[in-house]
C-alpha cells in the first residue's frame, strides 16, 4: 500500500508519543478501538485551569495510518479548549493525511479518541472540581 | 562482527514466488526465438524439436516426484491444476456421490473451487485443523462418507509451512475408495515426494514456487489405478483431452529445468536453508512475547511464521520496509480481516494481526538473515514503546478482561 508523505512523516517521527500519569491533576484518558479489530488508540490530554488542553500524549497499536492519525490529533488539540477540540472531524484528519478509503476508519478512531478523552475529563473533573481547582489557584 | 553488505530490500518472501534461476532462464530463451515451433505440429522439424523439449521437461517433472511422465498434464499453474483436479473429478464421478472433503487452511484455489461446487449442488466438509496446523487422521477418517468422491489436502501450507501427513491420509482414502488430491505447490524442492509410495491420485504443481517461470504448472493424474477426470478447458484435445490449448514450450522447458535442479540440489539446499532458518528463529524468539505459528517439527525449513504480540502487523511491515515479507493480516487489502489460516489454528485476532511470514530461499544469505534479525529487534522495540497494549501488558493488565469499545 502506498502511504502519503504526511502519513510517512508522522509514522517515522510521531509527535507526542508517551503517557502522562493518569492520576495527575488535569489529566484525562481516552482509549478507543479493540485489539481484535487491529487498532487501539490511547489519547491523553492535560487540561489547565482555563479549560485549555496544554499538552497531549498518545500510544497507538495499529497500522501506519492509525499511528499518523493519532500523532496528528495530538498536535491539533494542543492549545485548544475542550469545546474547540470537540469540533475536530474525522474528515479533516483524513484530508490532511490523504488517507485512502480503506483507512478512513483510522481517522474516525482518532476523532473518537479525542471525544473519549474529553468525556473522561468531564466525568472526572466535572464543572465543580474544575471550579474548585480554579478557586484554589486564585 | 563485520557486517557484510546486503542489497535492500531483502527478499524473504519465497513462499509468494521465487526468482527464475538464471540457469532456468538460459534454457528457456532459445524456445522463444529459435525453436518456436508448436509442439503439436507433426509435419515438420519445428514441431518435432518443440515436442522433444516438452517431453524432456515432462520427464524431469515426473522424475522429481517419482511418477510416470505420462501421468503429467501441463496447466497454467497450481490454481488451474487444483480446479481441473477437483472439478474434473467431481463432474466425472457425480453419479457416485456429491460429497467432497477439504480443510479450512487450504489455499483459496482449493477453497474457492469447493465453494463453486457447492453452488453446483455438491456438499463439502471443511475440516478443522489442530492447534499446530495439522489435520487429525481421526477427524479426517470420521468425515468420510459412502458418497464421498474426493478429498483434497495440501502437502505444505503456504502461510505457515506445516507438512500434512499425506502418506497416511492417502492410505485412508485408498482403503475407502475415495480419490485423494494433494496441492503440492509449496512442496516441490522442499520435501521428498514419492508417488510410488504415496497413495495420491491427483497432485498439483507450480513452477514459480520452485525457481521456474510463472504461468506454468502441472497436474499429476494417476494411471494405475486409473483416475478419470472431466476436462475443464475444451479445444484441440491437447494433453489427452484433459487440457486443450497450445503448449507454452518455453514455460514448460523452464519448469522442467527448474524441477531438474530441485531434484539435484534439494538435499544440500535444504540443509543450508535449515541453518539460516534456525539462525533467524533463534534471533527472533529471543524477543519477548513472540509465538511461532504452526508445528515446529513437521514444517519445511523455508518458512517461519511468527506473531509479535502487541504490535500490529501492517505497521510492522511498514517499519521493516527493508525486508520483503508477508503479513498474516490482510489489512493491506480492503477486508481488514486477519488471516483465516491463523484463525483456524485458534490464534486470537491480535496474534493473527501481528504475524509475519518469513520465507527463505535459494539466494538468501547469512548476512541478510543477520540484518533482518537486527532490524526487527529494533523496530519491535520502537513499536512496543508506542503500543498501549504493550504498556498495559507490562503493567500487568489482563487484556482479555478489558471491555474494548469495538468499532
Amino acid at each position: 500500500m502506498a502511504y502519503s508523505d504526511k502519513v510517512l512523516q508522522h509514522y517515522e517521527n510521531p509527535r507526542n508519543v508517551g503517557s502522562f500519569d493518569k492520576n495527575e491533576q488535569g489529566v484525562a484518558t481516552g482509549m478507543v478501538g479493540a485489539p481484535a479489530c487491529g487498532d487501539v488508540m490511547k489519547l491523553q490530554i492535560k487540561v489547565n485551569t482555563d479549560g485549555v488542553i496544554e499538552d497531549a500524549r498518545f500510544k497507538t497499536y495499529g497500522c501506519g495510518s492509525a499511528i499518523a492519525s493519532s500523532s496528528l490529533v495530538t498536535e491539533w488539540i494542543k492549545g485548544k479548549t475542550l469545546d474547540e477540540a470537540m469540533t475536530i472531524r474525522n474528515t479533516e484528519i483524513a484530508e490532511e493525511l490523504a488517507l485512502p478509503p480503506v483507512k478512513i476508519h483510522c481517522s474516525i478512531l482518532a476523532e473518537d479518541a479525542i471525544k473519549a478523552a474529553i468525556e473522561d475529563y468531564r466525568s472526572k473533573y466535572d464543572g465543580q472540581s474544575l471550579l474548585s481547582a480554579k478557586a484554589n489557584n486564585e | 562482527m563485520e557486517q557484510k553488505a546486503v542489497n535492500l530490500p531483502i527478499y524473504l518472501d519465497y513462499s509468494a514466488t521465487t526468482p527464475v534461476d538464471p540457469r532456468v532462464a538460459e534454457k528457456m530463451v532459445p524456445y522463444l526465438t529459435e525453436f518456436f515451433g508448436n509442439p503439436a505440429s507433426r509435419s515438420h522439424a519445428y514441431g518435432w524439436t518443440a515436442e522433444k523439449a516438452v517431453e524432456n521437461a515432462r520427464n524431469e517433472v515426473a522424475a522429481l516426484v517419482k511418477c510416470d511422465s505420462r501421468e503429467i498434464i501441463w496447466t497454467s499453474g497450481a490454481t488451474e491444476s487444483n480446479n481441473l483436479a477437483i472439478k474434473g473429478a467431481a463432474h466425472f464421478h457425480k453419479g457416485k456421490g456429491r460429497h467432497l472433503i477439504t480443510q479450512k487452511t487450504e489455499h483459496k484455489a482449493v477453497l474457492d473451487t469447493m465453494r463453486e461446487l457447492e453452488r453446483e449442488g455438491y456438499e463439502v466438509t471443511y475440516l478443522d485443523v489442530e492447534k499446530n496446523g495439522l489435520v487429525s487422521l481421526d477427524v479426517f477418517r470420521a468425515a468420510l462418507r459412502s458418497d464421498t468422491i474426493l478429498a483434497s489436502i495440501m502437502m505444505v501450507n503456504n502461510e505457515i509451512g506445516v507438512i500434512q501427513p499425506i502418506a497416511e491420509l492417502g492410505e485412508i482414502c485408498r482403503t475407502k475408495g475415495v480419490l485423494f488430491h494433494v496441492d503440492a505447490a509449496q512442496a516441490t524442492g522442499k520435501v521428498n515426494i514419492d508417488l510410488q509410495l504415496m497413495q495420491v491420485d491427483l497432485m498439483s504443481f507450480s513452477a514459480h514456487k520452485t525457481y521456474g517461470p510463472k504461468g506454468i504448472g502441472a497436474l499429476y493424474v494417476r494411471r494405475k489405478p486409473r483416475v478419470r477426470l472431466e476436462g475443464q478447458m475444451h479445444g484441440g484435445g491437447h494433453e489427452r483431452g484433459l487440457r486443450s490449448g497450445t503448449l507454452a514450450t518455453h514455460q514448460i522447458v523452464g519448469m522442467g529445468e527448474a524441477f531438474r535442479l530441485a531434484r539435484e540440489e534439494m538435499n544440500s539446499e535444504n540443509e543450508r536453508i535449515r541453518y539460516l532458518r534456525d539462525r533467524l528463529l533463534d534471533g527472533l524468539t529471543q524477543i519477548e512475547e513472540t509465538y511461532v505459528n504452526g508445528d515446529l517439527v513437521k514444517r519445511v525449513p523455508h518458512n517461519i511464521n511468527i506473531s509479535f504480540n502487541f504490535v500490529e502487523g501492517e505497521s510492522l511491515i511498514m517499519a521493516i520496509k527493508e525486508l520483503a515479507v508477508s503479513s498474516g493480516s490482510a489489512c493491506t487489502s480492503a477486508s481488514l480481516e486477519p488471516s483465516y489460516v491463523l484463525r483456524a489454528l485458534g490464534r486470537n485476532d491480535e496474534l493473527a494481526h501481528s504475524s509475519i511470514r518469513f520465507s527463505i530461499g535459494r539466494f538468501t544469505t547469512e548476512a541478510e538473515i543477520d540484518f533482518a534479525i537486527d532490524l526487527i529487534r529494533k523496530k519491535i522495540n520502537r513499536l512496543r514503546e508506542m503500543s498501549p497494549l504493550w504498556e498495559m501488558f507490562k503493567d500487568g493488565v489482563d487484556l482479555d478482561k478489558v471491555q474494548w469499545a469495538a468499532h
